[in-house]
């Protein structure tokens, strides 16, 4: 049978890259030798790689096809707890492709890019305001590499104490990374359960923490969207015992300029430029995970470091007891451009009003949900709200149906079955960029499921039947690996 | 604020159907001493218009730009990058998706990945690659962590002096911690590593080379290889530069165990150093000991050919304090990109592009010979070398710069044995008239 092109007439099908193209065709043009041959030694010369040759629009038209079966932002609601995926300003896509900034070479001399420098300063002071934790680095090139850092600043602060600690305590409501970043430490994790309620009861810490632990990963609001009321007191036992508490930052979109890190008790604390910020996912990265710390710790941080002199900004490699660099040059700079450029944008009182809004979103639908789907924890919830599948297990369905009917419905489900603590855990974080309309046809869609999983439940087994494909078989996938073409 | 959405009204709705008074009432669960006091110390907002004027005067400020000829690499290349990548990558379902855990809405990544995996491996003569490293620096510390690992009881891992300074930097930050020792090989006269003391050293899980070294040497990979498995350790090559293997062996033939390094050459921009792409790759064998995200192929319930994440359980949010790294994003956009830039170029395009920047480097170091120049190391090298000039350079470095040419590379500041002799890099960017205009300057 013939293959056409078109599913729907919108929806095409698209091989792989080397199933397409010509021996000699060429998609970049390559500029003409002004120079004479030069003879590479045999010995070192290779076949060259096999490559497809493809000519221009073959490129074009593989990945514009490609981009029609993906999902993002721009295309709709994007509902993913703790991923805060907020809408991403156009304008900071365009300055940060500014030819003068983008063009630069990392290794210049502090005089040749005085501009760069006076980003990554402004920007260290940025997040140091919105903190309170003054010690900024902006090396850190993802969230967890930023929890990688903060591990290494703990085992920096407590080597220079001359003392070597070997745990360190983990909430269940904790996010997924944390213990994976303090093993590459050397640390092993302790964990500890989250009271009834969802919060940590001070009396947990108190009996786990003592001199071998190196402090405490917390993340506040935590992964069930709660504020951990207790922190302070948390914070002042790790204190007392020696240890450092680490705020993972994950979550500071639910509470930018209504919470001050510092007088949590929190000593660093990393934050997501591509959640809190408005940074695009990319599909995955790059994103950015600076952190910040207390003055005390500061002299711990990644080198080099952005600092103005006058009225020239430098890099600083002054900094003895640094735990290093953990990246080759600066972190991931297009990213902090763009981060930048939202909180030029945003100014104070509309990054809390934005914080208020997101908390707003989750605290409404959490409201007109909690009947439908059973609600996790019935307190009151910060950006994000966790629901779970038990009201429909007399049904048959499960979390993981309700997710991929909504994917028919034009949505891109919740994070699903996580965090751990909730058996067949949904978890809904609309963020503030979603107006009131949007999240109340939402809402009404999430009902519209839930009555099918009644009514019709096979339509949520079989979904999705209106994407590109339907579900896709993992198992095999891990079981056959196929990583390669 | 246009971007956020709710009217007054809006929220006076919300507020009743939640039950709460004000938005303050909503962090009722916030107790006193963990509030911000007073308002967050922040610039006052900037329109879109006047944001772009203060871009405008940050772009004054940088003294060298797009306009200059950079003659530097070490690390960050400047090729062309055609438009097609800047125009495509800028579409929205790639910019603003999430990472791929709902398949069916994330085709597009997944099968985009899924061929840079493939694209990378054959690049690299290696099985398997995947597409989660943030750069090249970080990439060779999860290859040697990975080498202890499947070395399980050795404690030592060996690093070449000739790998990027900053990428050596990065591995020592990762290992201190957990106390392994790293030992450096040295660099012979000929600018290649010296793996002669190896043999002495006993438990070394892991070696790692860097091809073309940080001094654009093109390192005998394949003698490399034969002495470091004999001596019982896993083989690993680094690069910065990858558009090298479009005419060099590439390092699975030359017997490497693991592959990695920065994929920037392919498509991004040098971006002051970031975002970055680290590449990773290694033998089959091994690929449940890798670290980061991987796709992989399978098929849909009628059996229509798709792509998913998979072999999860090597990682974080399965295996927790076990997983084999604690990454969980991938570099999505830098490794489209990266793909889209291999795919461009072809197979045929990659060999003509390796070849001119050969070319041009071999030029450069011809006519800097002639006027009395020394090259101070005489293995062959890919686009980048290192020159010792008969005279004082900095002056020289200071008039070009006037000229908007930035004329190599200071190598004082990393090698106090190198100090006064300068890294110069070309690529296909730098006319003939440029690489002559700096030689013009040269005193014999």
């Amino acid at each position: 049978m013939t293959k056409t092109p078109g599913i729907s007439g919108l929806i095409f099908e698209e091989p792989l890259l080397w199933e397409k193209g010509q021996k000699g065709r060429h998609g970049m043009s390559i500029p003409a030798s002004d120079v004479p041959p030069a003879e590479f030694p045999a010995e070192l010369q290779g076949a060259g790689p096999e490559f497809p040759d493809l000519s221009e629009i073959d490129v074009v038209r593989h990945y514009t096809r490609l981009s029609q079966w993906n999902y993002g932002v721009d295309s709709g609601m994007y509902p993913l707890g703790s991923c805060t995926m907020k809408y991403n300003p156009k304008i900071n896509e365009k300055l940060a492709a500014t030819p003068e900034l983008a063009a630069a070479h990392p290794m210049l001399v502090d005089d040749e890019v005085q501009g760069n420098l006076q980003i990554m300063y402004e920007l260290q002071q940025y997040l140091a305001a919105i903190t309170g934790l003054p010690g900024v680095s902006l090396q850190p090139a993802a969230g967890a590499h930023g929890e990688l850092t903060g591990m290494l600043v703990f085992a920096a602060y407590h080597r220079s104490r001359n003392s070597r600690r070997t745990k360190i305590l983990i909430p269940d409501t904790a996010h997924g990374t944390n213990p994976a970043s303090a093993a590459l430490c050397g640390y092993k994790p302790v964990p500890i359960k989250s009271g009834a309620n969802g919060i940590l009861k001070v009396q947990s810490i108190a009996e786990a923490m003592d001199e071998e632990c190196a402090g405490i990963m917390i993340t506040n609001p935590n992964t069930l969207g709660l504020f951990e009321t207790n922190i302070r007191e948390i914070a002042d036992i790790v204190h007392a015992k020696g240890g450092l508490v680490y705020g993972d930052g994950a979550n500071m979109n639910a509470i930018m300029g209504v919470i001050n890190a510092a007088r949590c008790g929190i000593d660093v604390m990393h934050l997501n430029l591509h959640k809190t910020f408005s940074t695009p996912h990319g599909g995955g990265g790059p994103g950015a995970g600076p952190i910040c710390v207390t003055a005390e710790l500061e002299k711990f941080l990644p080198v080099p470091s952005a600092i103005k002199d006058g009225d020239i900004y430098r890099l600083n490699f002054n900094r003895p007891e640094s735990v290093g660099r953990v990246h080759a040059f600066h972190g991931n700079f297009s990213v902090l451009i763009r981060a930048y450029c939202y909180i030029r944008t945003m100014g104070a009182e509309n990054l809390k009003k934005a914080s208020q809004l997101a908390v707003l979103n989750a605290a409404y639908i959490k409201e007109q949900l909690k009947g439908t789907l059973q609600l996790a924890y019935n307190r009151p919830c910060m950006h994000e709200c966790v629901f779970s599948d038990a009201l429909q297990a007399e049904d048959k369905i499960t979390t993981l149906d309700i997710a991929k009917r909504l994917i028919d419905y034009g949505y891109h489900p919740p994070t699903i079955y996580f965090p751990l603590v909730v058996h067949g855990a949904l978890m809904i974080e609309p963020t503030e960029t979603e107006c009131k309309d949007d999240i109340d046809q939402f809402i009404a869609t999430m009902k519209l499921v839930v009555q099918e999983a009644k009514e019709h439940p096979e339509l949520l087994r079989q979904a999705p039947v209106k994407a590109k494909l339907r579900r896709l078989d993992e198992t095999q996938a891990a079981r056959k690996p196929c990583l390669c073409g | 604020m246009r971007y956020l959405p709710h009217t007054d009204e809006e929220i006076r709705a919300m507020l009743d159907v939640i039950g709460r008074k004000s938005l303050e009432e909503l962090f009722c669960s916030v107790p006193d001493h963990c509030r911000y006091e007073g308002t967050m110390d922040l610039p006052e907002p900037l329109n879109e218009w006047s944001l772009t004027d203060h871009f405008s005067e940050l772009a004054e400020a940088m003294k060298v730009t797009h306009k200059n000829k950079v003659l530097i690499g070490a690390g960050s290349y400047h090729h062309n990058i055609p438009v097609t990548l800047g125009t495509l990558m800028a579409r929205s379902e790639f910019l603003t998706a999430y990472t791929p855990y709902q398949p069916e809405m994330a085709q597009g990544t997944l099968q985009g990945i899924y061929e840079y995996q493939t694209l990378t491996a054959r690049l690299l003569g290696m099985d398997v690659a995947n597409a989660s490293m943030y750069d090249g620096a970080s990439a060779l510390a999860e290859a040697l962590l990975m080498g202890l690992r499947i070395g399980k009881k050795k404690t030592k891992v060996a690093v070449s002096a000739a790998i990027h300074p900053h990428y050596r930097e990065v591995v020592r930050t990762y290992l201190q911690p957990t106390d392994h020792e790293v030992i450096e090989l040295p660099v012979g006269k000929d600018g290649r590593t010296d793996v002669s003391g190896l043999a002495g050293i006993e438990g070394v899980a892991a070696v790692a080379v860097q091809s073309p070294n940080f001094f654009g040497v093109i390192e005998d990979l394949t003698t490399l290889g034969r002495v470091i498995h004999e001596a019982g350790a896993l083989f690993i090559t680094s690069f910065t530069e990858p558009l090298a293997y479009g005419l060099c062996k590439n390092p699975g033939e030359c017997g490497a165990d693991i592959v990695c390094g920065e994929g920037q050459s392919f498509g991004l921009a040098r971006s002051f150093g970031g975002a970055a792409l680290g590449m990773f790759a290694c033998r089959d064998q091994f690929t449940r000991n890798m670290p980061g995200r991987l796709v992989g192929e399978t098929t849909d319930i009628e059996g229509k050919r798709g792509f998913v994440l998979t072999l999860s359980t090597r990682e974080q949010h399965i295996r927790r304090e076990k997983a084999t790294s604690n990454i969980c994003s991938n570099q999505g956009i830098c490794t489209l990109t990266a793909a889209m830039y291999m795919a461009s170029l072809g197979g045929s395009g990659l060999r003509e592009l390796a070849r001119a920047n050969y070319d041009r480097a071999e030029y450069f170091k011809s006519q800097l010979i002639r006027k009395g120049a020394r090259i101070v190391f005489d293995s062959p090298t890919f686009n980048e070398f290192v020159v010792e000039f008969g005279t004082d350079f900095e002056p020289i470095y200071k008039k070009l710069l006037a000229r908007k040419i930035v004329a190599g590379l200071e190598l004082g500041r990393f090698y106090p044995e190198l100090a006064g002799k300068y890294l110069f890099c070309v690529t296909e960017t730098v006319a003939r008239e440029v690489i002559d205009a700096v030689v013009a300057e040269v005193k014999p």
